[in-house]
């Protein structure tokens, strides 16, 4: 069930000689930027002083701070003539920052999103719904061009628009979707409202969520509402967007494609490599990208490589659910504390429903965060008792777990904004 | 329903709503726009949400309306209970209820001749035993249906 099996099962030692050919050819060819020109120049650096994938450590990390003061071409390694893309991050913690792609970058990208999706089990036969915004997002287009590239049929339906969505799929017999986890769950309103139950009135089977941290139970909800299995997709538009590492049938990690990417999980603070099994900040090296090579890019997504091999037979570590990025951490009196923990927490509790916001205020000296959870519609007995009960019982869980008391507001099921695109977890109100 | 027991226990139907601005008029306007009547109302509050519940000539299309319009609804039964318009009526079934022990979780009342018969509404944790308990004492409890019939007019009739 491989896609290309001599790749996805090589062995480490034919890897490493693989990432070590293409990390010369990578270093030589971002030496051609200006940035890392430059950069190479002041630090007496020479592509030939790395003899070994242990001299990877030499060279600088490089910043989404990086990209954005070298925007547009600071980083541009290949002639302009030779583009045929180019893609701009969603720009949602700060200004955008842009990649550019060859031919051949394209072409490999597509080759490792249709590798992802078949390894998932996605085959020919298959009716791909590609439920997300195409235009500067990347996670529109890499997945349409690898779920052609697998020859599945494609229907480009792009984000939002939740009752076309349904249609689509109704009449189309879709059988995969690629959608935002957040976006999956809103869609769930919306098949009851029009009376439509997806494990009996369509053909879906399977879907890909990513572009967004989402826990276990989140995904199992997914599942359990549509009736297939979901695999979780990384990816991120520096390292080209979708396909980065993907679920393989065994949903215990994500395989990271290293032919494509040399990896690193590094602490945070001291900047240090960390053992496979620590937990840290993901760095990667573009091993086959032209246009644009990045050389050990903070990602700021905060992982770790779980160890030990994977019963599917493929040689490539994997990552474990990304835990959160390094800024998305809210640090409230003086406690670091992650969305994704108070994710995990609130879907482990009966009466929950699909959507939250946790809404950061300052009062006088002292913090606050106020957490407004929708209540699951079944769960409702009319009983207003029941109610305050749910609401203790989430403030209790929440405050086991970050050890400070939220205050938490019951809302409405569908009542806290929706988006078609990533889901806005935070708001944070305090001022500096 | 089948059984006899059940004929006589009216539906309430509640309603989830935050607890800010618009919220019942939101509720009522929908009402309206369906024509259906409103009996009785009663509002329980928490600090930031709360249930409205209301006692309505056609429950079923309410829920049906509501929960269209995105709103959580839950169909709950009650009992209705008539009495005499007239001091000490409504006594004699708390005393009733508290003696056998039956908690009330919400009540309120209406008025349908003046000095002469009133509706009261009883939202109970036994529902059956009390049921029939105050069938048993004498009272007379009504069903949805038998709710609408005691309309002071029948204005569909004129």
């Amino acid at each position: 069930m491989f896609w290309e099996k001599g790749i996805e099962t090589i062995e480490k030692d034919q890897l490493e000689k693989l990432q070590l050919e293409r990390l010369r050819k990578t270093v030589e060819r971002a030496s051609r930027s200006s940035y890392y020109g430059k950069i190479f120049k002041e630090k007496r650096f020479f592509a030939e002083d790395i003899r070994t994938l242990s001299d990877l450590v030499k060279i600088p990390l490089t910043t989404k701070d990086d990209l954005r003061e070298q925007w547009p071409y600071g980083f541009l390694a290949a002639s302009k003539d030779e583009l045929v893309r180019m893609h701009s991050s969603s720009g949602m913690t700060g200004r955008a920052t842009v990649i550019f792609h060859t031919q051949s970058d394209i072409d490999s990208w597509t080759n490792q999103v249709a590798r992802c999706m078949y390894m998932a089990g996605m085959r020919k036969s298959d009716v791909f719904q590609n439920m997300m915004t195409y235009a500067l997002f990347t996670g529109g287009l890499g997945f349409h061009y690898g779920a052609e590239k697998l020859g599945a049929m494609v229907i480009p339906s792009g984000a939002g628009n939740s009752k076309r969505q349904i249609q689509l799929m109704q009449d189309f017999d879709t059988t995969v979707m690629h959608v935002i986890p957040s976006y999956a769950l809103h869609l769930t309103t919306v098949f009851e409202e029009v009376g439509v139950d997806p494990k009996k009135d369509t053909r879906l089977r399977m879907a890909f969520i990513g572009a967004e941290p989402h826990s276990e139970k989140m995904r199992r909800r997914i599942e359990d509402f549509y009736g297939v299995k979901a695999f979780n997709s990384y990816g991120l538009s520096e390292m080209n967007g979708p396909g980065v590492a993907f679920e393989c049938p065994r949903q215990n990690g994500m395989h990271i494609w290293e032919d494509a990417y040399a990896v690193e999980i590094i602490n945070p603070h001291t900047l240090d490599p960390v053992p496979d099994g620590e937990e840290g900040e993901l760095v990667l090296t573009t091993l086959n990208r032209e246009g644009m090579p990045l050389l050990r890019y903070r990602t700021k997504d905060l992982t770790r490589v779980i160890p030990g091999e994977c019963p599917c037979g493929r040689t490539h570590r994997r990552l474990e659910r990304i835990k959160g990025r390094t800024d998305d951490m809210m640090i409230l009196k003086g406690v670091n504390i992650f969305p994704i923990q108070i994710e995990k927490k609130l879907m482990d509790i009966a009466g929950v429903g699909n959507n939250f916001l946790i809404i950061l205020e300052r009062r006088g000296f002292s913090d606050e965060m106020i957490v407004k959870v929708e209540v699951q519609r079944e769960y409702f007995s009319g009983d207003l008792k029941q109610l305050e009960g749910l609401r203790k019982t989430i403030v209790n869980e929440l405050k086991s777990d970050i050890l400070i008391t939220p205050r938490v507001d019951l809302v409405e099921p569908d009542s806290l904004p929706k988006t078609e695109g990533k889901a806005k977890r935070v708001i944070d109100n305090r001022e500096d | 329903m089948e059984r006899e027991k059940d004929e006589m226990i009216a539906q309430q139907i509640s309603i989830f709503a935050e607890n800010k601005p618009g919220r019942l008029a939101a509720v009522t306007h929908i009402l309206a726009k369906e024509k259906i009547n409103i009996r009785a109302t009663t509002i329980s509050t928490s600090d930031t949400f709360g249930v409205i519940n209301l006692l309505v000539d056609d429950p079923k299309k309410a829920q049906k309306v509501l929960t269209k319009a995105g709103m959580m609804v839950q169909m709950r039964h009650v009992l209705a209970v008539e009495l005499g318009d007239k001091p000490g009526a409504l006594d004699d079934l708390t005393q009733l209820l508290s003696k056998e022990n039956v908690n009330i979780n919400n009540a309120y009342g209406f008025v349908v001749e003046s000095y002469e018969r009133a509706i009261f509404v009883v939202d109970v944790d036994q529902i059956e035993k009390a049921e029939k308990l105050v069938e048993k004492n004498g009272f007379k409890t009504l069903d949805t249906e038998a709710l609408c019939a005691v309309e002071p007019f029948h204005y569909s009739k004129y």
